[in-house]
């Protein structure tokens, strides 16, 4: 955080959706910088932009018009081999609904991305369990995911999401299918590996759990961004009326 | 993460190469896709059906037709005139004042219809199972998967399906055509049968087969594969 090396800028960003004769304008312009190893959290409500920003920094959707730049490399200019790379080694997803391979065991889903990456079997096997033992679910690495329960399946998808030694971590609603401990428990675990392994963590969320541990936070309304919140700040809106805002 | 300041900018110029090295080997390809198939067995298993009695039926027309030239080429009268009794059609051969039995048009076009309507049991199947697998296609890409991973595997999967109906279908159509040759001029249908005839018929079968399974999934296969990553995010069950 001392360095402010922006690992995602997001400059002037648009995004319009097409449906039919209506077209919707989901981002209207958004400007952002994300710091390498800082735990950011994007919060609205349902429709306000949010996702569609979410998945403009991961790579995943292109803007209509404005920038991305992860890394300071604009994401445009990449083609499908650059950013199915990217995908691979730069950014780890986790997904609201965990989306674990189910035909896969949970340590065959850690070390699929490293089978992408070229890694070796038998170094993949060994960072594998080394990871499911990170998220504390290095004895049960030969279950599949129907096996286990939904937190321990988010577990494995963090796992999974840190196999290539990402350097920015995604998170999409990763409690939102999780109850209150549980979730809980996901949450700690997240700030654990940001703090230990200085990955940037960006959520996208609206459980308020995850303000706490947030560096910062960035509300969004309206395709907008509303208002960006250091932690020192938010302590005191939490305590108010800010948990009930929205 | 220290070196995240300083070392892994992915895209400079060294960092070219490297981006061209996502892969997924043969061997883990063939692993996945053998797994896939066992856990979705039943489903497999009707994709394969309809293969199967494709294919079984065109080995059956083919057999049929093996015995009969080889009961033609007997030379004996006796045998002869059973088979025209039994409705062969007898047509001019390739050498003059020797004679083959005439496929009739109408088996043929039977045949095609159900190479046809197996085809689009195919494509069908396979449909269904791509919507299935949304998720699973766009977690693989999220993860760095290229198109032509999820296309591979796709084939793979098909090709394993189409070996193994295809094998079934000829066994079974083959081992029925020569049952029902049997059945209508006894054992002669058996002694009088060509080897060699019934290694092309059977090789035929498992061809055309092992092709239609390969040509069904082609489109289902190339709409799994250019699914973009973002439906993985917004999937919902």
């Amino acid at each position: 955080m001392t360095t402010q090396h922006s690992i995602v800028r997001v400059a002037g960003v648009t995004k319009s959706f097409d449906l039919g004769k209506l077209t919707v304008q989901a981002l209207k312009g958004v400007d952002l910088s994300i710091y390498t190893g800082e735990y950011l959290s994007i919060m609205g409500p349902s429709g306000s932009g949010k996702s569609t920003l979410f998945n403009m920094i991961g790579g995943l959707d292109k803007p209509t018009t404005g920038k991305v730049f992860i890394d300071e490399v604009d994401i445009a200019q990449l083609d499908a081999y650059e950013l199915a790379w990217l995908r691979n080694r730069k950014i780890g997803y986790i997904f609201q609904t965990f989306n674990l391979i189910q035909v896969m065991t949970a340590l065959e889903n850690v070390t699929l991305p490293m089978t992408f990456a070229g890694v070796p079997e038998d170094e993949a096997t060994e960072k594998g369990l080394e990871l499911l033992g990170l998220v504390g679910l290095r004895e049960r690495h030969a279950h599949k995911p129907m096996e286990l329960s939904g937190g321990q399946q988010q577990r494995v998808a963090i796992a999974r999401s840190l196999a290539n030694s990402p350097a920015i971590v995604l998170a999409d609603e990763p409690t939102g299918n999780l109850d209150l401990t549980t979730g809980e428990e996901i949450i700690a675990l997240l700030k654990h590996l940001s703090e230990a392994r200085g990955v940037t963590i960006i959520s996208a969320t609206h459980d308020y759990k995850m303000l706490n541990v947030s560096d910062r936070v960035v509300w969004i309304r309206d395709g907008r961004i509303d208002k960006v919140e250091e932690r020192a700040q938010l302590k005191i809106t939490l305590g108010g009326i800010g948990a009930k805002e929205y | 993460m220290q070196d995240t300041n300083h070392t892994a900018r992915p895209f400079s110029s060294e960092g070219k190469g490297v981006a061209r090295q996502v892969v997924l080997p043969m061997g883990k390809s063939l692993e996945i896709s053998v797994r896939s198939l066992r856990v979705r067995f039943l489903r497999s298993l009707v994709t394969v059906m309809s293969l199967v009695l494709a294919v079984a039926f065109l080995a059956f027309t083919l057999l049929g037709h093996d015995v009969a030239m080889g009961l033609l080429a007997s030379g004996s009268p006796t045998l002869q005139s059973e088979l025209l009794k039994a409705g062969f059609d007898l047509a001019p051969g390739r050498f003059p004042g020797s004679f083959e039995v005439a496929s009739s048009a109408k088996d043929r076009w039977i045949v095609i219809l159900s190479l046809l309507v197996c085809a689009v049991g195919i494509v069908n199947a396979q449909l269904m199972a791509v919507t299935e697998r949304f998720r699973e296609i766009g977690t693989m890409k999220c993860l760095g998967a290229l198109d032509s991973f999820v296309l591979r595997l796709f084939l793979l999967e098909a090709g394993m399906q189409g070996l193994v109906g295809s094998l079934a279908g000829a066994l079974l159509g083959g081992v029925a055509g020569v049952l029902m040759g049997m059945a209508r001029f006894g054992l002669p249908a058996l002694t009088y049968l060509g080897f060699g005839d019934v290694a092309a018929s059977m090789g035929w079968s498992i061809l055309t087969g092992f092709v239609l399974s390969l040509v069904g999934v082609s489109y289902p296969a190339l709409v799994a594969s250019r699914m973009p990553p973002v439906a993985a995010m917004r999937a919902e069950e």
